[in-house]
């Protein structure tokens, strides 16, 4: 069974806190999903499908959903493959939708790791006793920021990609970041400002790396004849897929992600092509993970991405390929360290036309968000959606 | 500047021998018994095949930088993927070496570090490399 066309998204809300010192993640959680409902012209009791995944506090759902007051739940899913678990959720809802298993769907991503003073990519982690990779990994000073920054040194030494390459991401992100007033970082910043700032793990320089932010965000996700019922702009499931990259028992390639596997799929089920694509949502935990993942996703040939990426070629208005045209996680935010959530939201906004009037696409009809999450360069979990304004 | 100190790795049951053998200055490696490849981290279960069939074999302890890092924390470190002459990439730290000597295709042997638990005590030592 084919997903197309069979799940819309109805509702969708980014909490505007960037620091959240004085509530709970649970409250945010209520606070996003009351935010979308708004948006979706919806109710809590109109929820029978709850997805969320390990930033939600408790045992999967069971907490959040008794929090939330979701007495009318036929389907939960805690599916947590880490920042992309978000557009994974979409892509499950919608084969819940399809199935007859619910009709409306919730998910909710929220955290507050500004708030708790995360050292989020560089910080040692505990091992966990029963996690096999931790005793081999974790002594070796295993962090976020080396993961990917490994994947960097080794796509720079095969396609000679460079970190002026790999700041143009950033810049592009900056130059849509100045028109969000929610952005933790507004101000447009040139190549060398980026090339010239710390380096954090080589070659990563600290504006390589996204912001770490508290907030969340959600999504409603209805089927298609609830959509149509609604005052909002319908926005259809068109494409989705999935991968998990790991280690391939110690014979690991870093010059690719999982997007290679789960872009495929979900082009395939869309039945379009990366050239139909108007506007790219691209996770964006550090430059790099930018750069990779428009590679695997046929964006440009593998090895072509510091070219792709150059002279401004992801900025709206400027380039062939808008990308996070909120800023995204390197100026925008990066809720929960969890940044596949706000990565549908943009696209949602922009295929409704309700981008800012100065990174709007324009006749933004159908759009790709995509996630990785977890570590790029150990393992990693991929999610893709192609979504289309009906 | 000194090394850091390192975390002692948290010993399964099933992994002893690997880390009794590290105390002994000695790399072991898995080996899938029905394919002929080396695999790594050990495990009781072949990645390639999911046969139990395997076994842990020593690994020469040579290899060559396939990608490197250096975390600039407050006590940098070099994180490495060392490809060792069986195959696997064996994620480790490169030690005893200027970081700016560091280079991909660098030839490093094994070299173990001391670690330490969260109480201080002495743990298993763990593989890292140097310059060959």
């Amino acid at each position: 069974m084919s997903l197309r066309g069979r799940a819309c998204i109805v509702g969708a809300y980014e909490h505007p806190t960037r620091k959240a010192e004085d509530k709970s993640v649970a409250q945010l959680h209520a606070e996003v999903a009351f935010g979308a409902l708004q948006d979706a012209g919806l109710s809590k009791d109109d929820i029978d499908g709850y997805f969320c995944a390990g930033d939600a506090p408790g045992m999967g759902p069971l907490a959040m959903a008794d929090y939330l007051g979701l007495d009318r739940l036929s389907h939960v899913d805690s599916t947590d493959i880490g920042g992309s678990s978000y557009l994974a959720h979409v892509a499950h809802a919608a084969a819940a939708i399809a199935l007859g298993r619910c009709n409306i769907a919730l998910i909710t991503l929220a955290g507050r790791p500004r708030s708790e003073g995360m050292a989020t990519g560089t910080g040692a982690r505990a091992q966990n006793a029963q996690v096999p990779d931790d005793p081999f990994e974790i002594p070796m000073g295993r962090t976020v920021a080396g993961s990917y920054a490994m994947c960097a040194m080794r796509h720079m030494h095969e396609f000679g990609t460079t970190s002026e390459d790999l700041a143009w991401i950033k810049v592009a992100a900056s130059h849509h970041a100045q028109h969000n007033p929610h952005a933790m970082l507004k101000k447009v910043v040139t190549v060398e400002e980026v090339v010239n700032s710390p380096l954090v793990a080589d070659p990563l320089h600290r504006l390589d790396c996204c912001v770490i932010s508290d907030g969340g965000g959600a999504l409603i996700v209805a089927r298609p004849e609830i959509a149509r019922s609604l005052k909002r702009p319908v926005i259809a499931v068109r494409g989705t897929g999935e991968a998990i990259k790991g280690q391939f028992g110690g014979y690991p390639d870093l010059t690719f992600s999982g997007a290679r596997f789960s872009g495929a799929r979900a082009f395939a089920e869309a039945g379009v092509t990366p050239a139909d694509i108007r506007y790219a949502s691209i996770y964006d935990s550090f430059t790099i993970t930018v750069l990779i993942q428009l590679e695997d996703l046929g964006f440009c040939a593998k090895g072509d991405g510091g070219r792709f990426v150059r002279d401004g070629n992801l900025i709206s208005g400027v380039g062939k390929l808008p990308f996070n045209t909120d800023g995204g996680g390197l100026c925008n935010n990066h809720p929960a360290n969890r940044g596949g959530m706000t990565k549908v939201i943009e696209a949602v906004r922009q295929l409704r036309g309700e981008a800012h009037p100065a990174v709007q696409v324009a006749d933004c009809g159908l759009a790709l968000a995509h996630g990785t999450g977890g570590l790029l360069g150990h393992r990693h979990g991929s999610a893709t959606l192609i979504l289309e304004r009906e | 500047m000194a090394e850091r100190i390192y975390a002692a790795p948290i010993v399964d049951p099933s992994m002893k021998p690997v880390w009794d053998a590290a105390a002994e200055g000695r790399l072991l490696i898995g080996l899938c018994k029905d394919t002929g490849r080396h695999f790594y981290y050990p495990r009781g279960a072949s990645p390639f095949t999911l046969s139990p069939n395997v076994e842990v074999v020593q690994a020469t302890g040579r290899g060559t930088i396939y990608s490197y890092t250096v975390m600039r924390v407050a006590q940098p470190y070099a994180c490495a993927y060392v490809e060792l002459e069986e195959g696997p990439r064996l994620f480790t730290n490169i030690v005893d070496c200027a970081f700016e000597e560091i280079r991909i295709g660098m030839k490093v042997r094994v070299v173990f570090r001391p670690t330490q638990d969260a109480e201080g005590a002495a743990g298993a030592p763990v593989p890292m490399f140097a310059p060959a």
